[in-house]
């Protein structure tokens, strides 16, 4: 079985709560590109399937400027076998339609039985991209997996909402979207990084995709932010220490915001 | 005049409050259509005409609940052409989402998500309103190819009544012979007697503070004297205390009630990012540096077990 991982890099997650205009290093760090911590449960729940399946293998495919070759580099020490890495002047301000135009485009390049992607981006927070994926490649959607088996060319995944739990089936190729509740990524070992750095990493042009320029990037993009503001801060708030009546003063301040 | 499309997807036979909330804002962008998965039955279609939907499509096919997302977004998709939509709202859950995308790649049109908010100009120009990097920031777009598909937070809009005597028509999903994913059994989510997370107006929620499984029973109590859903932290549902439906954050859900309680949260930016738009916060926590307090707009530094009960018996008092 051949996988395909989809990963994207993005702002670190802490970032936010590590800006400290005191401390510039920390600035710079904030600025830097990780994994997305949601993507990892893909690669892990890939290496499951590669492992509990003889003669299967993993392509980790990112599609982002030059520095997304970082992420490609930490999938490939969790145990990943190649990375594939879209890069092109022409993809900056690329949206949800032209990414997955781009990924779909790379993914048939590479071959799949199975494609794993996260369930959202934890910048972009869209959650549309493995449902374009499926759209695009016309194979079944699998998405929003708690839990995901393999058995010859048959897929069968619990797929969970708010609303229920469905066991979901499909033949391969497919694309499955995985939650984060599936499973443990694991760290990179040492053994790992020695590793990586004889696998192979393919960079790939929309070129060589067979991709138009002019139908990705900004120019072709199918939404455009008119304004934006930041929001005035959050009203006055109130800390109070509990000196035996916190909760009555709770009470008092619902009362006050016609909340009770 | 303009039609505006918006899925809505009844539960035993029930409308929910996220259908009505997108239904008013239908109406504010054209006239707005319910695309009903199932059947439009009583109930249904009265609730919907309340709130405005003066064409009710009504498409009972078991395609629709069995493939994922496929059957909807061949539903949508021809009902869009022929009846030259101008919108296509849908709610903005995990599995709306992937129906927006989808729809998106198909009429190749330009999705927005998570709106929590639209107008229109006087040229037909839709504007939508989405709040971004957990709320701190209001941004406006607009789609600028196809026919705008935008998903819309659940609890943005306050449902406005504007009866009519909906038109109610059969529609069929047009046949499809691609291959799709199919749900072969489900099982529905419990749904306890409490208001569901995303539409409650208070959510009561409890972390890691909260200490034992067995303890979340305050956190019940508070709620229900609220009429509140009940939500949990990552490390609360983690550690089986709770139920994981009821995580809210970054992989749980996204709520945006009147009134967010949280007890023995620290405040995680990914638990964050799914409760900080709420209008309102309070909460409880005995650590003065626990980041929750920079977003709260009532905070308690105090022991949840002590403060909880008391707030408990104060709002008895005061019904
Ligand atoms: C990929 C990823 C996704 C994640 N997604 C989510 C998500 O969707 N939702 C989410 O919530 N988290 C998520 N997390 C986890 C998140 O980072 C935090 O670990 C989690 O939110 C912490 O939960 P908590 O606040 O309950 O626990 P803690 O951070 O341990 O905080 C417990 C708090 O309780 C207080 N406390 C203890 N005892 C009492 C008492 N008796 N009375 C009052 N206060 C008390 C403490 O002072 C402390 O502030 C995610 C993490 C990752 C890596
Ligand atoms: N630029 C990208 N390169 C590779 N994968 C991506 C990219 N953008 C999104 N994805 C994948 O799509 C998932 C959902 O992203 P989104 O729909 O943007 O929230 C992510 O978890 C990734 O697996």
């Amino acid at each position: 079985m051949r996988i395909v991982v989809c990963v994207k890099q993005v702002p670190d997650t802490w970032s936010e709560k590590k800006l400290d205009p005191a401390d510039q290093t920390l600035d710079r760090g904030a600025a830097e590109g990780v994994i997305d911590e949601l993507d990892t449960y893909a690669v892990e729940e890939a290496l499951r399937l590669k492992e509990s399946h003889d003669g299967s293998s993993v392509v980790v495919l990112s599609m982002g400027p030059p520095p997304a070759a970082e992420t490609l580099r930490k999938a490939l020490q969790m145990g990943v076998d190649e990375a594939v890495h879209v890069v092109d002047d022409a993809l900056h301000g690329s949206d949800a339609l032209a990414t997955s135009l781009v990924l779909a485009k790379a993914i048939e390049h590479i071959g799949y039985d199975l494609v794993i992607v996260g369930s959202e981006s934890t910048d972009a927070r869209m959650g549309v991209i493995a449902a374009m994926l499926a759209e695009r490649l016309g194979v079944p959607q699998a998405t929003l997996a708690g839990k995901v088996e393999v058995d010859g060319s048959s897929l069968r995944v619990t797929r969970v909402t708010a609303s229920e739990q469905a066991l979901v089936e499909a033949e391969l190729p497919a694309v499955v979207g995985v939650l984060e509740k599936i499973n443990e990524p694991r760290y990179p070992s040492f053994k790992g990084i020695m590793a990586a750095k004889s696998k192979p990493m393919t960079t790939l042009s929309l070129a060589d995709l067979g991709v138009d320029a002019s139908s990705v990037g900004l120019v072709a993009a199918a939404t455009a932010v008119v304004d934006s503001a930041q929001r005035p801060p959050r009203g006055e708030r109130t800390i109070v220490t509990d000196d035996g009546d916190g909760g009555a003063r709770i009470a008092e301040f619902l009362v006050a915001q016609k909340l009770l | 005049m303009a039609e505006v499309l918006v899925l809505v997807e009844p539960v035993d036979g029930a409308v929910g409050k996220s259908a009505l909330e997108l239904l008013t804002l239908a109406g504010r962008l054209g006239t707005p259509v319910a695309v009903v998965v199932g059947s439009a039955d009583g109930g249904v279609a009265d609730e919907l005409g309340r709130f405005g939907a003066a064409t009710i499509l009504s498409a009972d096919d078991d395609v629709l609940t069995s493939t994922v997302s496929a059957g909807v977004v061949s539903l949508l998709a021809s009902l869009v052409s022929s009846r030259s939509a101008t919108a296509v709202l849908v709610p903005s859950t995990p599995a709306g989402k992937e129906i927006a995308g989808r729809l998106g790649v198909r009429l190749d049109s330009g999705v927005l998500t998570d709106a929590v908010d639209a107008s229109v100009s006087d040229a037909g120009e839709i504007f939508i309103e989405q709040s971004v990097f957990g709320g701190s920031t209001v941004v406006h777009s607009r789609v600028t190819r196809g026919v705008p598909i935008v998903t819309v937070r659940p609890n943005s809009v306050t449902p406005v009544e504007a009866p009519v005597s909906p038109q109610v028509q059969g529609v069929s999903v047009p046949a499809d012979s691609g291959r799709h994913a199919v749900a072969t059994s489900r099982t529905p989510a419990a749904a306890g007697g409490r208001p569901g997370l995303t539409e409650a107006s208070v959510v009561v929620a409890g972390g890691r503070g909260v200490g034992a499984a067995e303890k979340f029973a305050v956190i019940e109590e508070l709620a229900d004297v609220l009429s509140a859903a009940v939500g949990a932290s990552r490390a609360a549902t983690d550690a089986g205390w709770y139920p994981h439906a009821a995580q809210v954050g970054q992989t749980g859900v996204t709520v945006a009630p009147q009134l967010y309680i949280a007890c023995g949260i620290s405040g995680a930016i990914q638990h964050r990012a799914g409760m900080q738009t709420s209008k309102t916060i309070v909460a409880i926590n005995k650590d003065p540096e626990a980041p929750i307090f920079e977003l709260a707009d009532f905070g308690v530094v105090g022991d949840l077990h002590v403060v909880v009960p008391q707030l408990i018996e104060e709002i008895r008092k005061r019904k």
